[in-house]
């Protein structure tokens, strides 16, 4: 059950963080350059958001699809599956998304990246004096922490 | 690729009898279905494309907070959705078999029907009704009145 990539946006929609343990398919022969992957990626988990809002059969108040949202707001979703891979997404409160793709045979991790959220971002990152909110980042103890989350989690090995 | 047609006319079938026929749920206006099902079909290429690991297909499965999303993406190029309680079991191997035996016994063989066109045909909701009626029993939801 192995994990392919990882990224977190800030609440614009910019990458601040990409980490990569196996992609088979390079940027190249998908959306053609790493910026565009970026682009593409908060399209993709901002329209899915969009459409779960609108589609929420439970919400007798829902706004139509395309209606500005504030964060939080509305019915989010957790996961998709494709045939090949399955993505995870989390949104913070003050408007990180953190997105994760694993095998497509992984049981939900909606805590898992709840935990990366609050006890690693939050400790080793949003508490670094060097951190700007915001901006890309690249600290060491963050990037060996995951990796080793991820291996508790088996899945990496 | 798919036929965009076809998928718009499969989920604002399949929204429509889930919608007004099973649970009462606020309703979504038929051209809202259309334009649902049309960003869909943009976002399963879109996933497709941005997969990390190569013959990726579309999305099958969209885990949301209330809801869970299956699509079936057939090799003629339909495209069956259904919305369902998360965590619903069987809900993929339910489209993938006896919703689409129905569909290909009560509307492919049917000689009035036009493809790529609106489906009328009221053995097939008939039965599509009868079958999820009967599966929404076997997982205990409550039978709603007709």
């Amino acid at each position: 059950m192995p994990c392919f990539t990882f990224y977190i946006f800030n609440r614009k929609g910019a990458c601040q963080y990409y980490h990569e343990w196996q992609r088979l398919k390079p940027v190249r022969s998908g959306a053609g350059s790493q910026e565009e992957d970026f682009k593409l990626m908060f399209g993709l988990f901002w329209s899915m958001r969009a459409l779960s809002s609108a589609l929420d059969p439970k919400n007798p108040a829902k706004q139509q699809m395309g209606a500005p949202q504030r964060i939080g707001d509305g019915c989010s979703f957790n996961s998709f599956r494709t045939s090949a891979y399955k993505l995870h997404f989390l949104e913070s409160p003050s408007g990180l998304k953190f997105v994760l793709t694993t095998d497509p045979s992984v049981g939900s991790l909606a805590e898992a990246l709840q935990y990366i959220y609050a006890s690693l971002f939050v400790e080793l990152v949003a508490k670094n004096p060097l951190y700007t909110p915001g901006e890309p980042f690249l600290f060491e103890p963050f990037s060996a922490a995951l990796n080793k989350y991820m291996r508790t989690l088996g899945l990496l090995s | 690729m798919f036929d965009v047609r076809r998928i718009k006319i499969e989920m604002a079938l399949l929204l429509n009898i889930l919608l007004q026929d099973f649970v009462q749920l606020p309703l979504i206006e038929f051209n809202d279905k259309l334009r649902l099902a049309s960003s869909w079909f943009g976002m399963c290429g879109i996933s497709a494309q941005l997969s990390p690991m190569p013959d990726s297909s579309g999305i099958q499965l969209l885990q949301a907070d209330t809801f869970d999303l299956h699509s079936f993406h057939t090799l003629t190029g339909t495209t069956f959705m259904l919305l369902a309680e998360p965590q619903t079991p069987d809900a993929a191997e339910l489209l993938r078999t006896t919703v689409y035996e129905l569909y290909c016994d009560y509307v492919l063989k049917n000689p009035f029907h036009e493809m790529d066109q609106v489906i009328k045909s009221e053995l097939f909701d008939q039965n599509l009704v009868a079958l999820l009626q009967a599966t929404n029993r076997r997982w205990g939801v409550g039978v709603p009145q007709q």
